[in-house]
């Protein structure tokens, strides 16, 4: 396998080096090189969302992202939103109001939401919706997941005023 | 309000949420093996065609290829729920685009689906049956040759292209006619629906050193796929051990088989370990979908609005292979009714196969189909005698005690409840307000249906160990099974484990399907929870020298003499006592299997029903606010009541997800969801070009309202809400659309082009 050349990028805090063929997307290396398997593979079209992660700061469907192009990146996966299996408060929220189901979307929502909070610390519902329109759930109707995106804003501007 | 933590009636996080939000719950595609195999799938490129012979020569020339099997490899071995007529992989024919014809095991998923295309597989022609009509042509292709002599696991009447044919009668249709002031009679029409939960389908199976299978697979009954991969394969069930990881999501795909045979198959002849996930294009054109149908609906009513006499005639696509079809049919006629009192009734229906994929179970299972016809029936009827929707509702309403359609007895019927707190909270009016209306439609459903068991102990140290063999697709039963086990012995819910389905040590579960598991399987586990109880308090009696009356639970894990304060034994001490000195390790069971007869023989006359037994109802009035945008055509669902007797809520915000998500996959049904097909081959396998609801195109104000009427021999008095929640939205938004707009679509999805359409001709007539 001549034609693989070495990548090399940050995914989660940690320095990630695998080889890598001209087609591979982020998201096959995520999954089948380097086992981060919360990052789930929905249509593989850049439809569902469910493959949503951060790259440098911005929120990316990794199965449309050729894997090369993240070479220098800092990544962040739904394993790298907690830190040492506590929730961060967007989980948290997640977990404590019934917002997740069978769980499969879950880790591109939280990801997508968690890069949307960072740049919107006091959203409505309205842009809670817009925010959430590039991640499909089969499972919930949506109404449980944006109230727990409002729930872990509550909880966040709490903090920041304590 | 239970007082034990995360007991009946609490609303605690499901069990598995920290480990979902985390990223750690594992699906099939996240499992691996080492000297694993990867799987791909060879799909037919005809919708009907004789298979001639293969030539696998090339692709097992491809470095890296391990395996290839065909249809030659498997014997004449069928699997089917109702009717057996399906094998692990086509063999002699092919019947729908998109079928197995061949499948490839090789190192790597890109070797292996380059392999698939240095397969040479030659086919004869023959005539595709692409709708129903075209099925029951005179002349017609025959799909099934041997159909008469599959075996079938009920009275089965079918023939040629006619998979199944069923019919319900009540009282006397030919003679009521005469006693109607009106008649009205109308056709309408229902697409096909793919499931599409986001995971699709997979399975990992290897054989260990003593020859026998290990099977992993996104499923809805481990017991399912140990009973389809045994048949096919010609394995006894105790050489194949199913197990589930967590599943993201089913609404019935993953109920039957999909690719697990077939992975079993290229992991027993590799003797390595494969996994074969299919990807969106595949699992659209490959496995399963909710059936077309064309319902012709007749309906007689008094001026006052009361009901007298229904004729129902449901024609439905079957596809490819029997499946659950037979029993979608039956249900859907048994639901063509609703819940009403009508004293003379025909319902008829048949089933045809076609060249498409097979269409089964999908969440509602034929009464999405039904409820429309008849749901819209119901307000046209209405709006031609001025009365307002509910009050004709009210009026022909089931009341408690009253059959539903075949005789069995409803007990528990919250219907009325239902449809008041709806229409209070809606602050109801028929009447449009600038192209905004609402709409109403009610339904029931069964929960139930066929066997369970559970098996509870009590560990050395006195904590509790649950076993169901049911399959958590994300509804959230484990955590509800769970509560229930917690309140009947009164533990908290933290110190209950649960296991994970497995063929090997989980007591038989037919599956998570049927509405039934909280229902059906809440029997089971109430039942073993309580046989634990007797043996503890049994242990205690003797312990403490008393009679076991004289003995309760008390919450926290203990057992106490009644009257007496401080009187007690934990859990603890009376395990320890079975484990190391009298009585042995406490192990309590249940199994049932719902034996309540569907069919009176003296109030019905059925034929061709494939279910002898099959359920509790719960029920739902459903209320949405719509707009239709008399420029475009565009329908927008504003808000939604969605009020439902669901017995008792053992989980109330579990049960509030069920009828929102239900709400959401009834909105794609109704308005933009629809599997189209050009020439046989489906022409939108993807999310691109078949749309389901996003976060903007559902209401976030979906208020569901939770109505409390306990079922006699429901655990808690619960019923099962998986899919009630979808069953009323297509009905309430065409009503609403009507109130609002004028014009009455009666075709499945109520797209805007069809709205727009309908807005035209409607101007025309005006003008003319």
């Amino acid at each position: 396998m001549s034609n693989k050349q070495p990548l090399s990028f940050t995914v989660n805090g940690d320095v990630a080096e695998t080889l890598i063929s001209g087609g591979e997307t982020l998201l096959t290396v995520l999954r089948d090189h380097l086992h981060l398997t919360g990052t789930k593979r929905g249509c593989n079209q850049g439809v569902c969302g469910a493959c949503t992660v951060i790259v440098d700061g911005k929120p990316v469907r990794s199965c449309l992202s050729m894997a090369a192009l993240s070479e220098g990146s800092e990544v962040a996966t739904v394993e790298g939103l907690s830190e040492n299996n506590v929730p961060s408060n967007i989980q948290q929220a997640f977990a404590d109001n019934g917002a997740v189901q069978c769980g499969f979307c879950t880790a591109g929502v939280l990801v997508t939401v968690t890069a949307f909070l960072a740049e919107n610390a006091d959203p409505t519902t309205e842009d809670v919706r817009h925010a959430l329109s590039g991640n499909l759930c089969r499972c919930s109707g949506y109404k449980k997941i944006i109230d727990a995106v409002m729930a872990a804003v509550m909880t966040q501007a709490a903090e920041a005023s304590a | 309000m239970s007082n034990i933590p995360g007991g009946v009636g609490a609303s605690p996080p499901k069990l598995e949420a920290d480990e979902k939000v985390l990223g750690r719950a594992t699906y099939i595609a996240d499992m691996y093996r080492s000297n694993m195999l990867h799987g791909a799938i060879l799909s037919s490129p005809h919708a009907h065609a004789r298979i001639l012979s293969y030539d696998t020569s090339a692709a097992l020339a491809l470095t890296g290829v391990k395996a290839i099997v065909t249809g030659d490899d498997f014997d004449h071995n069928y699997m089917g729920p109702f009717i057996k007529d399906e094998a692990a992989i086509a063999k002699d024919k092919v019947r729908y685009i998109g079928e197995p014809v061949a499948a490839v095991a090789a190192i790597t998923e890109d070797i292996a689906r380059e392999a698939l295309r240095l397969i040479e597989v030659e086919y004869e022609d023959l005539p595709a049956i692409l709708s129903m009509d075209e099925a029951v042509a005179d002349g017609a292709a025959v799909i099934h040759e041997d159909l008469n002599s599959y075996v079938k696991i009920y009275d089965a009447v079918c023939h040629g292209n006619v998979m199944s044919e069923t019919k319900l009668e009540e009282g006397n249709v030919d003679t009521a006619w005469d006693q109607c002031d009106l008649i009205v009679e109308n056709i309408y029409e229902t697409q096909a629906q793919s499931h599409l939960p986001i995971e699709t389908c997979g399975a990992l199976a290897e054989v260990d050193g003593k020859g026998r299978v290990e099977l992993w697979s996104a499923n809805q009954s481990v017991f399912r796929v140990q009973a389809n991969v045994c048949e096919t394969l010609g394995l006894p069930m105790s050489k194949l051990r199913c197990l589930t990881p967590s599943v993201g999501g089913g609404f019935g795909n993953k109920m039957e088989a999909h690719v697990q045979p077939m992975v079993v198959k290229l992991a027993m002849i590799t003797d390595r370990p494969v996994k074969l996930i299919l990807n969106r294009e595949e699992d659209l054109e490959m496995i399963r979908a909710r059936h077309p149908s064309r319902i012709r609906c007749k309906t007689g009513v008094l001026n006052d609005g009361t009901f007298i006499a229904r004729e129902v005639e449901i024609l439905m696509d079957g596809g490819a292979f029997a499946d659950d079809s037979p029993g979608v049919l039956g249900h859907s006629l048994l639901c063509s009714r609703g819940p009403y009192r009508i004293p003379n009734i025909r319902s008829q229906g048949k089933v045809m196969y076609t060249n498409h994929l097979r269409f089964a179970a999908f969440r509602g299972f034929g009464n999405p189909q039904i409820n429309f016809a008849t749901e819209s029936q119901i307000d046209e009827i209405a709006a031609k005698l001025d009365i307002d929707p509910i009050d004709i509702r009210l009026k022909n309403a089931m009341d408690t005690g009253d059959p539903w359609f075949g005789g069995q007895i409803v007990e528990s019927n919250g219907l009325k409840e239902c449809i008041a707190k709806a229409r209070e909270a809606s602050d109801w009016t028929n009447s449009a307000d600038n192209n905004r209306s609402l709409g109403i439609a009610v339904c029931g459903h069964i929960s139930g249906l066929l066997g369970t068991g559970a098996i509870v102990r009590l560990l050395e140290d006195g904590t509790v160990a649950l076993n169901t063999g049911a399959t958590d697709i994300g509804q959230g039963s484990d955590t509800v099974l769970s509560q229930m086990c917690a309140e009947v012995l009164q533990v908290p819910l933290d110190t209950i484990s649960l296991a994970s389905p497995d063929t090997d040590g989980s007591p038989y579960n037919w599956g998570t399907t049927a509405s039934r598991v909280t229902y059906t399987t809440g029997r089971a586990v109430v039942g073993a929870a309580k046989d634990v109880e007797t043996q503890i308090k049994q242990s205690a009696s003797e312990m403490f020298e008393c009679s076991a009356d004289d003995l309760e639970l008390l919450p926290g894990g203990k057992v106490g003499v009644i009257g007496v304060p401080g009187k007690e034994l934990s859990f603890f001490d009376v395990s320890g006592f079975t484990h190391w000195r009298k009585g042995g390790p406490i192990v309590g069971s249940h199994s049932l299997v719902y034996d309540t007869a569907t069919v009176d023989p003296k109030r019905a006359n059925v034929t061709g029903l494939p279910f002898g037994q099959i359920g509790v109802y719960a029920f739902n009035a459903m209320i949405v606010e719509t707009e239709v945008d008399d420029r475009t055509g565009r329908i927008d669902v504003i808000r939604a009541w969605s009020a439902t007797d669901v017995g008792k809520a053992i989980n109330p915000g579990l049960v509030e997800g069920q009828l929102e998500g239900g709400f959401a996959q009834g909105l794609g049904f109704a308005l933009v969801e629809e599997m189209i097909w050009d020439s046989g081959r489906l022409a939108n396998p993807n999310l691109m070009d078949y749309k389901i609801p996003g976060s903007l195109d559902v209401p976030y104000e979906i208020n569901t309202i939770i109505v409390e009427h306990p079922e006699p021999d429901g655990p808690f008095g619960a019923k099962g809400v998986g899919e009630i929640g979808l069953v009323a939205v297509p009905a309430s938004i065409a009503n609403a659309v009507y109130s609002a707009a004028g014009i009455r679509l009666r075709k499945l999805p109520m797209t805007s082009e069809r709205a727009f359409n309908a807005l035209r001709e409607r101007a025309e007539d005006h003008a003319a």
